[in-house]
């Protein structure tokens, strides 16, 4: 059972994350990546690189024959599914162990167990794991799943039976509402999943979220790994995690901890995988799911026991014996796992897609880790699941571990998209998270306050963001004379020189809903800045050897870092990030041309319903259309009272960031 | 090349009082500046800005890539002329960087009598485009003009040097491949109407630029039509209908970075024929130069003390260093640019000005740009020195001079008399650039020497007839002439006129001298053919 070469079947940072312990156990590891990923981390780090198609994950990282080609040129002899994609696709695993490799996983049949809600939740229910009181039932009708929410009792949570990550989930708190969102389930179901089947579910009002992690070998033996507290949750979207789960009891967590190991028993469970449970408030927990492969949040564990839990997965499958016995196992310190991903909290999390311009995360130490598969320079496309990277951080105890966490997630610099970041900072910022334990509505109850507000960049950041664009653009200046016919020509110096007078520049920054002017004088060291306040400070600048800058406003030195896209700015400053654009008359211009009532796409997506046709009278907020991108559903809203002009988008057309999709005419 | 060494010393009272009242000329100088940068004053510049426009100077920086130097020229054209109301000439004119190319740009400052042409804004106008021609750099005209000063017709529109000698410029330097882009942001007037439609690119701006032969009252003395401006020749008309204008502006913003783009798809290159050097500072300061010149004008000073604080590194290789010594030749390096240095030390003599006339050949033979570095009071007279050819000794450096087709800039530092300012490269000898500093005077002689020359003819004439002259009356009859002199003489009277480019702040010497060096460079250097030699 033993082999030498590994293919990870997967992308982003837990395919580089994979590859990093299977080359330091001497394995050849073989990457796959699609057109979208040909320049990609993943497939430069390994030993070798397989393309296996066109960027849609169907036709690449979810075709099995693509794989297993891949597979059989490469030579590799076991596959590692990551997470996500094929992970914890039965077929797949078949169709490996059949092509004669071995499947880094558990055998089919536990998958197929765990990977159907219905028939997980009637084997659990037999080996004596809790259970949320539900149904699971084949009776598919809407009378049916009616029927049984009443019976249960609201609030209910309906979802898809296949899923998992919150697609297809629902929660419905009366009668009412319970047709649409059945209708919506099924819809996003389906098309996450190809399988509409839906389970309801007794909806815990205030549940943290925790999860026994498990291992099995092939002799027999099982262990747990201890939990992960994942109860910040965002639309069931997990955001930060942490372990161990605050205040949970050492008897509780080895009556979890067993109930866990016996859930992977009863399946004949091999590998890694973990066991979701809703803790209640009064202690009760039910078993939600068993996800069959490794978890996205799985460093957090390794930050607490010391293990690698890839290297587990990998002897595992070579038919090693566990190397830890359950007394062996104890739990160091605290650690905490923060998501970081492209979207846009104030735009109701909306994947953001383009070029990263700059990545700079945080130094890695043994207290700060950071598993990433994106650098400076990658496309953030729309074709798979907008996480960047994952910061992962470690103390001895929780309140050290969260200082780690606040400091790191300050020191993450990303620029070219919009990032969560913030948003987590707020989150770990604040007092209840640090205080307690939160449950899993935490995220969405507080969300006003945690959403990041635009924030307006104080004086100082706009002075800094001056010198910062006045010392780039005499650098620029210098490489374009460089270029040039007359390399050394004072027509290049950007002193801004004058005959017998002064000079100055007026920079207009749009800061937040302002524009703001700075005037920049120039001086023969430096420049003297006035700024909105009225206020006047002589200021300086140079370049440091990381390509930050140094500022020198009045005698007070500070260290920022300013990233530029033609206009748009990114100042990286004392722990936080701020955003101006430089006011452009080319742009203002373009602006006023393209002004008029029409709709745009928000994001590049494909359309999946139309809502309306022309001649339509419509409201605003009215549903016009519906937007699939990056696995999620956009309602296209009407903006105005109006009736539509033209719907340019059919149903399966796919639109790109800031195409027209519906025109208006104004109603008089 | 071996380094000059100063003898000057900074805490000597001498350089401080010479400093002193350098830097008060020089003060005075760009308080005269300040003024003249108000341009018609604060209720035409309030009522411009309150129309949305900009004033031209931030049109100009705007028009600039970001941190360019500007190199300004005649900043004090017209200055004490039509009552002292036209500040600048009523135009701004200079060379800027555009997307890397230096280019000359000319906008009118409609503050300034709605930036009608006067005599001397069409001759401030051509000598900038004379700049483009020599030099080959593409002119960028921001135009808003009422065209010409109708109450001085006699003096803008029928001679060869007046308004219509704009619109043969542009299309001759079109033809030479001198890109021209003019961008409109008020009315185009009649002749006016010719600068954008005889360039190359027009923008214009919407609801401001109007380009018309005839406007809304001629049209109406004429046909009886009423027309707006707007409707006649604005921007939509022109950009949609008569195709007159090229690009459409939404405000002067948007025009100049529309004026940007169009200098950025030129695809110009500048290659420069020199062996070039990496710039080095001088060794000594060039804030230092004032303390060098005496303040009375008849004392020698050692003009290496000036080249010490141009140069890079104060290197200077000089030629015939033990002959002509009243004429320092040699070469040195101008920020990175070699060039070819003539400077005055004392009155030209028959060698002193057959060795400037062979530094000036090799120089031309060698294809190195000339630097002349005048303060001359002119050629030695006297019996002897006649006697020994000084005129033909003159005339061969006047010929090398006048020949030569390097690039040649001159720098007025003190004296420019008589024979002197032809040999050292006056404006009748079309250097490419020339520059003033505040305590410089042109004339054909000096006021005394004049006012003694003039009296000495008189007293002849008198003792002749037998008439006697007093001392008295002799003072009586000099003084006006001296105070003629020195009011004539003066670089405020001459740049009013635009016997010159500018005045400049000696400190600034290195830079204006370098930057008029390179804009120059951006034409070829050809063979130089001479005349005869009178040997």
């Amino acid at each position: 059972m033993r082999f030498e070469s590994l293919l990870i079947a997967n992308r982003g940072e837990i395919a580089t994350r994979i590859i990093r312990t299977a080359k330091r156990m001497g394995l050849r590891t073989v990457a796959v990546y699609s057109d979208a990923d040909k320049n990609a981390l993943h497939a430069e780090m390994a030993d070798m690189a397989v393309h296996i198609g066109p960027a849609p994950a169907r036709e690449s990282y979810l075709s099995i024959d693509a794989i297993l080609r891949a597979a059989a040129t490469s030579g590799a002899r076991a596959i590692h599914p990551g997470y996500g994609f094929l992970s914890e696709n039965a077929d797949f695993a078949d169709a490996v162990a059949k092509a004669g490799l071995i499947f880094v996983g558990p055998p089919p049949n536990a998958m197929r167990a765990m990977g159907s809600k219905s028939e997980s939740k009637r084997l659990m229910a037999k080996a004596g794991v809790p259970l949320v009181p539900g149904y699971h039932g084949t009776d598919q009708s809407n009378a049916a799943i009616e029927r049984e929410a009443g019976r249960i009792g609201f609030p209910v949570l309906i979802k898809a039976s296949a899923g998992g990550g919150g697609k297809g989930m629902r929660i419905v708190t009366q009668q009412s509402e319970l047709e649409p969102a059945i209708a919506s389930a099924r819809r996003e179901a389906k098309a996450s999943f190809g399988d509409d089947t839906l389970l309801v579910e007794k909806y815990l009002s205030r549940p943290r979220h925790v999860e026994i992690q498990v291992f099995a070998d092939i002799q027999g033996n099982a262990v747990y790994l201890f939990e992960r507290d994942c109860s910040l949750q965002r639309r069931h979207q997990k955001v930060i995690e942490e372990a161990p789960a605050p205040g949970l009891s050492p008897q509780l967590r080895s009556r979890m901890g067993e109930a866990a190991v016996a859930a992977a028993k009863a399946v004949g469970y091999l590998g890694a995988g973990t066991v979701e449970f809703l803790l209640d408030e009064d202690g009760g927990f039910y078993f939600i799911e068993m996800n069959t492969r490794l978890q996205v949040e799985h460093p957090v564990t390794e930050m607490i026991t010391g293990l690698d839990l890839v290297e587990w997965q990998l002897r595992v499958a070579m038919g090693e014996a566990l190397p830890s016995s359950q007394d062996q196992l104890s739990i160091n310190g605290h650690a905490f796992e923060a998501r970081i991903y492209a979207e846009d909290p104030s735009r109701d999390f909306l994947p953001a897609t383009g070029r990263l311009l700059h990545w700079h995360p945080p130094a890695q130490s043994p207290h700060v880790r950071v598993d990433s598969g994106v650098r400076t320079g990658c496309e953030i496309g729309i074709y798979y699941d907008p996480m960047l990277a994952k910061l992962i951080v470690w103390d001895e105890n929780r309140a050290k571990a969260l200082a780690r966490l606040q400091s790191a997630l300050a020191d993450f610099e990303v620029a070219g998209l919009v990032t969560n970041l913030d948003f987590l900072s707020n989150v770990a910022t604040h007092p209840a998270f640090a205080e307690t334990a939160v449950d899993t509505g935490f995220l969405d109850r507080e969300r006003d306050a945690l959403t990041p507000m635009a924030t307006q960049a104080p004086e100082t950041i706009l002075a800094v963001a001056a010198i910062g664009v006045m010392l780039s653009r005499q650098e620029e200046t210098k490489a374009q004379a460089k270029m040039s016919g007359d390399p050394y020509s004072p027509w290049f110096l950007a002193s801004g020189w004058r005959m017998n007078d002064d000079n100055h520049h007026d920079l207009i920054f749009k800061n937040g809903e302002h524009d703001q002017k700075v005037t920049v004088h120039y001086r023969k060291q430096g420049w003297q800045i006035d700024l909105p306040s009225g206020a006047s400070i002589s200021a300086n600048a140079q370049r440091q050897d990381d390509g930050s800058l140094m500022a020198d406003l009045d005698g007070y030195r500070m260290s920022a870092r300013l990233v530029r896209e033609q206009q748009r700015l990114t100042l990286f400053a004392q722990g936080k990030s701020y955003h101006l654009d430089l006011f452009d008359p080319m742009s203002l211009a373009a602006g006023r041309e393209a002004q008029g009532g029409s709709l745009t796409a928000p994001m590049p997506g494909k359309v999946t319903a139309v809502h309306v046709k022309p001649g339509d009278a419509v409201l605003l907020g009215q549903p016009l259309m519906i937007l699939e991108a990056m696995k999620m559903e956009h309602t296209i809203k009407a903006p105005i009272d109006g009736v539509v002009a033209a719907v340019h988008f059919a149903p399966g057309d796919q639109a790109s960031d800031g195409d027209v999709l519906i025109a208006f005419a104004q109603e008089e | 090349m071996t380094a000059l060494k100063s003898a000057l010393n900074s805490r000597d009272p001498e350089f401080k009082a010479n400093l002193s009242a350098m830097q008060a000329l020089s003060a005075d100088l760009r308080a005269k500046v300040a003024e003249v940068k108000l341009g018609g004053g604060e209720g035409p510049r309030k009522k411009h800005l309150e129309r949305g426009k900009l004033l031209p100077r931030e049109r100009i920086r705007q028009l600039l890539d970001m941190g360019s130097p500007f190199l300004e020229f005649s900043q004090l054209a017209a200055y004490g002329l039509y009552d002292g109301t036209i500040a600048g000439g009523g135009i701004i004119t200079g060379i800027g960087r555009i997307q890397g190319n230096e280019c000359v740009i000319v906008a009118n400052d409609a503050t300034v009598k709605g930036g009608t042409y006067y005599p001397l804004t069409v001759k401030k106008h051509l000598r900038a485009q004379e700049i483009a021609l020599e030099n080959n750099l593409p002119c960028v005209y921001l135009v808003e003009s009422g065209g010409a000063n109708l109450p001085n017709q006699d003096g803008v529109f029928p001679d060869r040097d007046h308004f219509g000698r704009i619109f043969y410029n542009q299309a001759n330097m079109s033809a030479a491949r001198i890109p021209q882009i003019a961008v409109v942001l008020g009315s185009c007037t009649a002749g006016g109407a010719y600068v954008p439609a005889m360039s190359d690119e027009a923008v214009i701006v919407k609801n401001q630029g109007t380009i018309f032969l005839g406007g809304p009252p001629l049209v109406k003395a004429a046909t009886g039509d009423v027309v707006s401006p707007e409707e006649l020749g604005g921007a939509d008309i022109h950009c949609r209908v008569s195709g007159v204008a090229d690009h459409y502006a939404e405000d002067d913003a948007h025009a100049m970075a529309i004026a940007r783009r169009i200098v950025g798809t030129l695809n110009r290159g500048k290659s420069i024929p020199l062996t070039l050097r990496e710039p080095k500072a001088p060794l000594y300061d060039p804030a230092e130069i004032g303390g060098i010149i005496p303040t009375d004008p008849k004392k020698p000073y050692d003009v290496r003390e000036v080249i010490a604080r141009l140069v890079d590194g104060s290197e200077f290789d000089e030629f015939k260093r033990l002959y002509g010594t009243t004429l320092v030749c040699g070469f040195a390096h101008l920020m990175g640019y070699p060039v070819g240095i003539v400077a005055n030390n004392g009155i030209l003599f028959s060698e002193s000005a057959q060795k400037g006339a062979h530094f000036v050949e090799l120089c031309s033979q060698r294809g190195i740009p000339l630097l002349f570095l005048q303060n001359i009071t002119g050629f030695m007279v006297g019996k002897r020195y006649e006697a020994g050819g000084i005129a033909k000794d003159g005339a061969k450096m006047v010929t090398a001079v006048a020949c030569s087709k390097v690039p040649r800039i001159t720098m007025i530092m003190g004296g420019s008399f008589g024979a002197g300012n032809y040999a050292m490269c006056g404006r009748a000898y079309s250097p490419r650039f020339l520059w003033l500093w505040p305590n410089a005077r042109v004339s054909v002689m000096g006021g005394e020497q004049a006012a003694s020359v003039l009296a000495q003819v008189r007293r002849d004439g008198m003792e002749a007839k037998g008439e006697s002259w007093s001392k008295e009356d002799e003072e009586a009859f000099k003084a006006p002439i001296r105070s003629q002199y020195e009011t004539q003489g003066h670089p405020y009277y001459a740049s009013a006129r635009l016997w010159d480019d500018g005045i400049i702040d000696p400190a600034d010497s290195r830079m204006v001298l370098a930057l008029s060096l390179s804009a120059a460079l951006n034409a070829p250097i050809p063979q130089t053919p001479f005349g005869v030699f009178r040997m």
